[in-house]
């Protein structure tokens, strides 16, 4: 047989942690042992993960997909002719007909699962490297501006304009300026970095290298949590091919520009996700916070302008350099141009990736697309934007993905995570979860945060035991105030978020009856 | 499926070997964090005398070092039982039975969290997401990832971990 049947197994750190490794190695042997001549690629996940492991063959009418896969159905899957891309009990079609991935409109994810992550061939066949090429034709200030134009904000959630971050360090003076990327991923329910990284990293790298010409800067750091190993090492093997093919290095392309690019990993702080902690931790030091200002685009990694960007946020610049600002801020609402790869999981029968534009509603994103709760159960509240992010009843599903609509709703968009929850969830323990959380990964620097998420625990705690429930609700409104107030970042200010959520849509677990103390206390 | 990779195999410190280790990094920018987790990686824990080799070598005070080293939580100061084993308590793998996990984890590993069991087989340790939500609940032994966990299955990983230390 001379023809080369290509045949899709994800090397993605999730699909391999159902089996996606044992899968690849089953049906290398049964092709061995039937002597068919197959081509095994390890691609990026499709983003569909209750049916990982997903295998797909490449067959004449495109790819067909068979999922979830075990390795005791690979037999099977030969014996039926899943080679010619014939029906199976695991049998999904088509792989780009899946009405999950055919309602999305993928732009930063468009190569996400296509092909194996390290392969140039592929990474230039699929458009890559247009958004570099694009780059290198335009001046420095063109480059920031049509990222402006495009009416990006920060995918990690603060949600701040990308363009306008880039434009402060282009103008700030002087003799070294860094690009620091954002991988430390904290965020329960968030995994989009992670996919990207090991799933498109040469777009990383792309990305990064843009970036660096756009502001002036000739040296680029990835900042990768530790719990990300496989992350860690793709990029490194990134990295490497980018300096074989000169992307990297003393001439970008030839060109009379230079960037230089290197991984650093955390070591299990998840304060190191807020931007100055992770220059501290950058230089070696305790992922403290700096108080700002000055701003990092000012004086950053080593006191040096710096831009930091969230891995989406930069990955998201090469299609807008390579199809025009305007193709990007066609889409979404209001002030939330452009796509979000939202990221669902938590109780859900669907958990993946959606990259759609923004405005699209929760429910749309949850019961549509997720199909509700994987336990059949009442879903009852949807965690969204991270551990810090509101808890939002059912009943507000109809909320759109918009950074305004979310913050005039008490809510934060973040970095797109949304974790569902089913009618079982006991809200006020989530709610002391969160302040657990806080007390654990504070930096200690300032005091609301340090010493407030600590007796934040303890005030839940007396009222979940129907302790004086009504003073105590009111301290813990007081104590979430001065943490909002007082706390010097994002975690001691935004641990209060889903706190108050609780109180606000679930008062009766945390004591209260529509709003009130409840009599029998 | 296996639940476990090869099992990590570790120097014997040595400060030469840890001298080595340091001259790695040469030339690197603020390289401190990358070398504890290359002497981490090397050795599977901080020796003591690591501080006072760091402290000299990259021009710091040793508080400054032994800062660096308590306020991260991967860096350890002893060595880890045989498999280390972090399970996610983070906000997704709550919402489908983390905290059941936690519970018989603890019983069939014969451990609390943030500790090692007597046999020293396996260091029991807690985490706040592995990002990998989609697929929760779950876990990380040693560098592999394992998702759709379930009591049953830890209780099959603990047969596994059994298997191979005995």
């Amino acid at each position: 047989m001379t023809e080369v049947i290509q045949v899709y197994v994800p090397k993605d750190s999730a699909a391999r942690s159902v089996g996606a490794d044992d899968i690849a190695v089953a049906i290398a042997q049964q092709a061995a042992r039937r002597q068919i001549n197959i081509e095994l690629v390890r691609n990026g996940s499709r983003g569909m993960f209750w049916l990982e492991p997903l295998v797909e063959v490449l067959t004449p009418a495109g790819r067909v997909a068979y999922g979830p896969v075990s390795a005791a159905d690979v037999e099977g899957l030969f014996d039926s002719g899943f080679l010619e891309g014939k029906d199976h009990r695991l049998s999904l079609g088509l792989t780009e007909a899946i009405p999950y991935l055919a309602s999305q409109n993928r732009v930063t994810f468009a190569r996400m699962g296509l092909s194996d992550p390290l392969s140039v061939d592929a990474y230039i066949a699929n458009g890559g490297l247009s958004g570099l090429k694009a780059a290198l034709s335009m001046s420095q200030n063109d480059i920031v501006l049509a990222v402006t134009k495009s009416g990006i904000r920060g995918r990690g959630g603060a949600g701040f304009p990308t363009g306008i971050k880039w434009k402060t360090v282009l103008e700030a003076n002087s003799d070294q300026k860094f690009v620091c990327c954002n991988a430390d991923e904290g965020d329960s329910g968030t995994y989009a970095d992670r996919m990207l990284m090991e799933g498109d990293p040469l777009l990383l790298i792309e990305a990064m290298i843009i970036s660096g010409i756009a502001v002036g800067a000739t040296e680029g750091y990835i900042y990768v949590r530790s719990e990300y190993p496989d992350a860690i090492s793709t990029l490194k093997a990134a990295i490497a091919i980018g300096y074989q093919n000169n992307w990297l290095g003393q001439s970008v392309l030839g060109s009379d520009h230079s960037f230089d690019l290197y991984v650093r990993s955390g070591a299990g702080a998840y304060i190191c996700g807020e931007e100055t902690a992770m220059l501290e931790s950058l230089e070696g030091r305790r992922g403290v916070i700096r108080a700002k200002p000055p701003l990092p685009a000012i004086e950053g990694l080593f006191q040096k302008p710096t831009v930091v960007n969230n891995v989406l946020s930069l990955a998201a610049v090469p299609s807008i350099l390579a199809k025009g600002p305007e193709f990007y801020s066609e889409m979404g609402i209001a002030k939330s141009r452009g796509t979000q790869v939202f990221q669902l999981s938590g109780n859900l029968a669907r958990p993946g990736i959606v990259e759609v534009p923004f405005g699209v509603t929760l429910d749309t994103l949850i019961n549509e697309f997720g199909g509700g709760s994987r336990s059949s159960r009442p879903v009852k509240a949807a965690q969204v934007g991270g551990p810090l992010g509101s808890y939002i009843p059912s009943s507000k599903f109809d909320l759109k993905m918009d950074y305004e609509t979310f913050a005039a709703a008490n809510a934060m968009v973040g970095h797109g995570g949304i974790v569902v929850f089913d009618d079982t969830a006991n809200m006020g323990r989530q709610a002391r979860f969160a302040m657990e959380f806080c007390s654990v990964e504070s930096c200690g620097k300032c005091t609301p945060c340090r010493i407030g998420s600590v007796r934040g625990v303890e005030v839940i705690d007396r009222i979940l035991s129907g302790q004086d429930v009504y003073a105590n609700v009111e301290l813990l409104k007081d104590l979430c105030q001065t943490m909002i107030d007082g706390s010097l970042c994002a975690m001691g200010g935004l641990t209060p978020m889903p706190v108050l959520s609780v109180l606000e849509h679930f008062p009766e677990e945390l004591g209260l009856v529509n709003g009130q103390l409840a009599a029998s206390r | 499926m296996n639940y476990l990779a090869e099992p990590k195999q570790f120097a014997s410190w040595s400060t030469d070997a840890a001298r080595e280790v340091v001259l790695r990094h040469k030339g690197e920018r603020g390289p401190l964090l990358e070398i504890l987790n290359d002497l981490q990686g090397t050795f599977g824990y901080i020796h003591e005398d690591a501080i006072a080799i760091l402290a000299e070598e990259l021009n710091l005070s040793q508080a400054e070092v032994y800062g660096v080293v308590t306020f991260y939580k991967d860096l350890r100061t002893e060595a880890p039982g045989g498999f280390l084993v972090k399970i996610c308590r983070g906000e997704s793998c709550q919402s489908v039975g983390a905290d059941k996990l936690v519970e018989s984890a603890q019983e069939v590993f014969e451990t609390k969290l943030g500790s090692t069991n007597s046999e020293r087989s396996v260091t029991l340790e807690e985490v706040f997401c592995l990002g990998n939500c989609a697929l929760s609940p779950a876990i990380m032994v040693d560098e592999k990832l394992i998702g759709r966990m379930s009591t049953e299955r830890i209780a099959e990983l603990a047969d596994e971990i059994r298997g191979v230390t005995l």
